[in-house]
């Protein structure tokens, strides 16, 4: 594994007093407030919480599309002022480039860097070769599975050897199956780089399998409501998610982000009786059925 | 490497799951034993009947047109529309024949396809990148717009008599009359093509480290491909449209000045003659257009 970089004493996230608000005819609106969130040089973190919280606005803010309204978002000490190659990002619509083969896809980030054609030809296939996709490097996207796609996703992200690996929901478009399996690829790779992933999804089992420590976030607007570190030890398999240690973990956080959904969704019912549409419940508060 | 997870399957783990996934994958299938050519035959009609019947039940309706057409001016039908004067498909059979050894209808021909390639070619090399500007840059859109908005409705051939002030021969007014028929079509769809661009994709190349000018070369510009094709498809047919229209009225030769004259001459096998030419021609230079599309667009074709 010695061909691959191994960042050990790099890729530290800091995002600090960060808050978040987006301008609409009515005032600001607070996405994300009061967060402080880190990620240590190789550790693998999480975030979780209800839709809409503002966890895919906080990774944006990381990968440098998004400003915060206050705050700072640095890594290994540098202020974060728009997206770089040293930040990778995986995103849940694979986002692929329909116009280039596999190869051409994972080979992009090397182009821009101004490697010559035979090196980064060179390079992605080895890449690809770890992925398991040598044998695609000739297809266009559009003929991969959803897996697949995101296999090179993840690939092309890594290509460049970037200090830090953002991914926004990444599996979530994925079957069951597929999805365990790419929790495994993404394990290992992150295992080989040494590098720190910050991992936003929804899913707790997912969150609780991968990490090392998960970020719960509060329902909108989002800050940070508990910080749970996740002691399983590694290698983690499959029957590690039906042990004692798992489920007391998942039950702990299920509660977590439960409590916050229903404050989420309180809100919009409320807002929905205003409008007059409670009719269609029946007179039942949908609290008072669920 | 210390982790146990890669000292407990060493190799294997990744690829193992790329098979598992990928199924019959080219990589895994054995080496097909050769087969012969009776078989490859059989394989090719199997994999194209659709395409096959397609073709046939064309053929046929074709025929099938050229008959009723040969059967209505046979029998000179009047029935609301007037066969008496139409000519019929021999006669137009006759007068190609005649023309083919012609070199003043090859003229023709060979005049009208310099125009719409002139004007068709500008109307490209001038709408694409200007559409494509536009929908990066939000002031030259805010500029343009508006103008190309009030300049679009109007035809070309309304430009007629415009077109014979502002440039100096009438060739000149034709091509720059072929030039505006096609030139709108492209310049909207370009930049519908643009509006349309994934911002998903853009994110993913600003994050591999791509600056604004490779973003612009390497996302908007193939991601607006297709659609600038579409403009170029439309824009072609227009840019006929708009020859034709310009040959008849302000022209001295072109296929649609043929067409024309063959009318005031009362030698109606050629109008017919004329109007196959221009429909056959029209045919050809989109299905050229179609073929470069599939040439630039490799990752289209199926």
């Amino acid at each position: 594994m010695s061909e691959m970089p191994a960042n050990t004493s790099k890729g530290h996230i800091e995002v600090r007093n960060f808050s978040l608000a987006y301008e609409t005819i009515e005032g600001p609106v607070q996405a994300v407030t009061d967060t402080q969130i880190h990620v240590k040089p190789g550790e693998f973190v999480s975030i979780v919480g209800p839709s809409g919280c503002g966890k895919s606005t906080l990774l944006n803010a990381v990968a440098g599309f998004l400003k915060p309204t206050t705050g700072v978002v640095t890594v290994d000490g540098e202020r974060v002022n728009g997206p770089s190659a040293e930040r990778g990002m995986v995103f849940q619509q694979y986002s692929l480039f329909p116009w280039k083969t596999v190869r051409e896809n994972v080979e992009f980030g090397l182009k821009m860097r101004g490697m010559p054609r035979s090196q980064r030809e060179r390079a992605a296939r080895t890449l690809l070769g770890l992925a398991g996709l040598e044998a695609f490097e000739k297809h266009y996207p559009e003929k991969l599975s959803g897996g697949m796609k995101q296999r090179v996703g993840i690939v092309r992200a890594l290509a460049t050897g970037p200090k830090v690996l953002l991914l926004d929901e990444p599996f979530g478009a994925l079957d069951a199956q597929t999805r365990v399996i790419m929790q495994q690829i993404l394990t290992n790779m992150w295992q080989r780089l040494k590098i720190s992933v910050l991992f936003v999804t929804h899913d707790i089992d997912e969150a609780i399998f991968l990490s090392d420590r998960v970020y719960c976030m509060t329902a909108r607007p989002g800050s940070i409501k508990a910080e749970i570190p996740i002691p399983l030890e590694r290698p983690r398999q499959q029957s590690m998610m039906m042990s004692s240690e798992f489920l007391a973990l998942r039950r702990g956080l299920m509660s977590l982000i439960r409590e916050e959904s229903l404050k989420a969704m309180g809100g919009e019912i409320s807002d929905l009786g205003m409008q007059g549409l409670n009719i269609e419940l029946h007179g039942h508060s949908l609290v008072e059925i669920l | 490497m210390s982790s146990p997870a890669l000292a407990r399957h060493p190799e294997d783990s990744m690829p193992a799951t790329a098979v598992a996934e990928a199924g019959s994958a080219p990589a895994v299938t054995p080496p097909a034993p050769p087969v012969s050519f009776g078989t490859l035959a059989l394989r090719w009609y199997r994999l194209n009947r659709a395409g096959l019947r397609a073709t046939a039940i064309g053929i046929i309706s074709l025929l099938a047109f050229l008959l009723v057409w040969h059967l209505l001016t046979t029998y000179r039908v009047v029935f609301f529309v007037r066969f008496t004067n139409v000519p019929s498909p021999l006669a137009v059979y006759a007068s190609f024949t005649k023309a083919m050894h012609d070199p003043k209808f090859l003229m023709h021909i060979l005049l009208s396809c310099r125009r719409i390639f002139i004007g068709f070619s500008l109307a490209a090399i001038i709408g694409v990148p200007l559409g494509l500007i536009m929908g990066r840059f939000k002031l030259v859109h805010e500029i343009i717009f508006p103008v190309a908005e009030v300049l679009r409705p109007i035809p070309a051939i309304a430009w007629v008599p415009m077109a014979i002030m502002l440039w100096p021969t009438n060739e000149q007014s034709i091509v720059f009359i072929t030039f505006l028929g096609s030139f709108f079509p492209i310049l909207v769809n370009t930049l519908h093509g643009m509006s349309l661009v994934d911002p998903v994709l853009v994110r993913a190349a600003q994050c591999l480290g791509a600056r604004e000018r490779s973003i612009f070369r390497e996302v908007y510009f193939p991601a607006s491909l297709p659609h600038i094709f579409t403009g170029l498809t439309v824009g072609m047919g227009v840019a006929w449209v708009s020859l034709i229209a310009a040959e008849m009225i302000s022209g001295q030769y072109g296929i649609g000045y043929f067409t024309w004259e063959a009318y005031s001459l009362v030698q109606y096998a050629d109008i017919a003659l004329g109007m196959i030419a221009i429909g056959v021609l029209g045919l050809g230079s989109s299905l050229l257009i179609r073929g470069a599309g599939q040439l630039v667009m490799p990752w289209r074709s199926t």
